[in-house]
């Protein structure tokens, strides 16, 4: 759908940012161009909307050529997530949402729906609507960068590193959130990043620049398992090299059941509970088995008094794994986040099990002694 | 002192009309060429230079002096006193306007492009609003000076609350000095205020939530 062809731009003073690009991405790929700072990402994704002209080389969308398009249309016609949010200060969330709706001069209405629709796909209420961007928080704020790059309908999205100014924390749950998005509403993105962790994770194909040439483009399994050149493989880093070649396991196979407990018990039955499972964390469901968020030993010992339900004390910010993800990507979240433990649910937020730090233990005792072990039970 | 206000009382009226109009003439003159400017100036950064260079320079002329010169060329009365006043309006605003569409920030002005927002929109959309906040405030700078300044047209025959000054002067009647002098204070007071309503009606609201910043 989206075809490159020896694109090159020079700028003044005989700079070349980007030398002979050559790609092709299909309809609903994530594509994730990676690079040091001044290998060319970035003006190659800002030459895709015309925010820059190429000096040479076509770019064509679906057979047509962008250069022989209004930029103005264009630009409408694809969606764009900047780096630093870059949401209008000056308008209310639902103005800056719609803005693109607003400029192909959409009705009222339709453009009030297309809000309502969007900010439910990323978990925020609808009053927000009416806020400021001031009053959201970084990470809110960028949830509201990626929906109105969607609220044309737009095909394309481009993104230019547009998770690097949040904390890890926000970073992955708004990795997991566009991930889901881009898989659900069937979206072509590309997207520009630094991070071979978040490229790895996000993308379908990872195009590796260097000095504006490109040195490999591949899905994340192969580029790891064959990296192009040494440039490449230390750009991946060795730690990434060896975490990939044990025997993919996920997480499915390792967790063990977690003890819950439903939101409208009451504090005694909860430490009664924890005593008796010998846990010091619990997770609060609903009535579903649904995970709502989690109660921790710390968080009883000074409210028991006064507080008397687990609905007032639980703490609703919980992190958590889908089914089938792999165990090495769970394991990374646990070291980088420093939690005890990670909750594993389903499609539909069902909690259906418990990854803990013991499993790190299991993942190195197998490393080491695994095949070991398997030649002493075929002896 | 309240003799004066007690005689005058018709006479007071009439000059603080005459006054606020010649400076609100001014000002709103002022605001008409000075805006505009400032933002085509914004666009083109090297003219905009010598221009700047002008206006400050155009400021220092002594405001008597530049009352004076109107004369030959506009004869005496209100119009030479307003175009004085308008010419010394103009930098505040236009400095101001000019600051006020450079500061905006550029990632917030790629993101307008980047939606596909022709040059008028970005204008209309985003660099206009997120400026108000410095050209507003460059508009009350100046009509502040302006109604402080508006007390030398009386010089060129222009009225205005420097008629009590001037007469105060040449009959040396110190109440005249300084009533007509609290009567330009209290002007340049309440209009500084009406301003600061129009000014929040101007910036918009998102704006003003985050102390007025333009990033």
């Amino acid at each position: 759908m989206l075809h490159i062809e020896n694109l090159r731009k020079v700028y003044r003073g005989g700079k070349v940012a980007v030398d002979n690009l050559t790609l092709d991405i299909k309809k609903g790929e994530f594509i994730a161009f990676i690079g040091t700072s001044g290998s060319g990402k970035t003006t190659a994704l800002r030459m895709l909307n015309r925010m820059v002209e190429p000096t040479s080389g076509t770019i064509s969308i679906n057979g047509k050529e962008i250069t022989k398009m209004n930029p103005v249309t264009l630009r409408r016609s694809i969606g764009y997530v900047i780096q630093q949010i870059g949401l209008m200060p000056h308008m209310t969330i639902r103005e800056n949402i719609t803005l693109v709706p607003r400029l192909l001069q959409w009705s009222k209405e339709k453009r009030d729906e297309t809000a309502k629709y969007l900010i439910s796909l990323v978990n925020l209420p609808e009053t927000y609507l009416d806020y400021y961007p001031s009053q959201l928080s970084g990470g809110q704020q960028q949830r509201i960068g990626v929906i109105r790059a969607l609220a044309a309908e737009q095909d394309i999205i481009l993104m230019d590193e547009p998770f690097g100014a949040l904390d890890p924390i926000t970073r992955d749950t708004l990795q997991d959130l566009i991930k889901e998005l881009q898989k659900t509403l069937d979206k072509t993105i590309i997207f520009v990043t630094h991070d071979m962790d978040e490229a790895i994770k996000l993308a379908d194909r990872i195009a590796i620049m260097h000095d504006g040439k490109l040195v490999q483009f591949d899905t994340p399994d192969n580029i790891l398992a064959d990296p192009a050149n040494d440039f490449v493989k230390e750009f991946i880093g060795s730690h990434r090299l060896i975490q990939q070649k044990p025997n993919v396991k996920t997480v499915d196979e390792v967790m063990i059941k977690p003890v819950s407990i439903t939101v409208e018990r009451s504090l005694d039955e909860a430490i009664r509970l924890m005593v008796k499972s010998r846990v010091d964390t619990l997770f609060v469901t609903d009535g579903q088995n649904r995970l709502l968020g989690f109660l921790t030993v710390e968080s009883l010992t000074g409210n028991a008094r006064t507080k008397k339900s687990v609905s007032e004390v639980y703490n609703r910010d919980v992190i958590f794994m889908k089914t089938g993800s792999k165990l090495q990507d769970t394991v990374r979240r646990i070291l980088n986040l420093n939690l005890n433990n990670i909750p594993v649910v389903d499609d539909q937020q069902h909690l259906i099990g418990l990854i803990t730090r013991a499993n790190i233990v299991d993942i190195v005792y197998d490393s080491i002694w695994g095949e070991e072990e398997q030649e002493l039970m075929d002896a | 002192m309240i003799g004066f206000f007690t005689e005058n009382s018709a006479d007071i009226l009439l000059k603080t009309w005459e006054h606020f109009y010649i400076s609100f003439s001014a000002l709103l003159l002022g605001v008409v060429i000075a805006v505009p400017l400032g933002i085509l100036l914004s666009k083109t950064k090297k003219i905009a230079k010598i221009v700047l260079t002008v206006t400050s320079v155009l400021q220092t002329v002594p405001s008597l002096a530049l009352l004076a010169i109107m004369i030959p060329f506009l004869g005496v009365g209100k119009v030479p006193a307003i175009v004085a006043l308008c010419i010394y309006s103009l930098l505040p605003i236009l400095n101001n306007t000019f600051i006020g569409m450079q500061s905006v920030n550029q990632n917030i002005k790629a993101a307008g492009t980047a939606m596909g927002m022709t040059p008028m929109q970005s204008m209309r959309m985003v660099e206009l609003p997120l400026a108000m906040p410095i050209i507003m405030s460059g508009i009350r700078l100046s009509a502040v000076y302006v109604i402080s300044w508006a007390t030398l047209a009386s010089y060129i025959g222009a009225g205005g609350l420097g008629d009590f000054i001037f007469n105060g002067l040449n009959l040396y009647k110190t109440e005249l000095i300084v009533g007509g002098a609290l009567l330009v204070t209290a002007l340049a007071l309440l209009v500084d205020f009406l301003l600061s309503r129009f000014e929040r009606f101007m910036i918009p609201k998102g704006l003003r939530m985050q102390g007025g910043r333009t990033s």
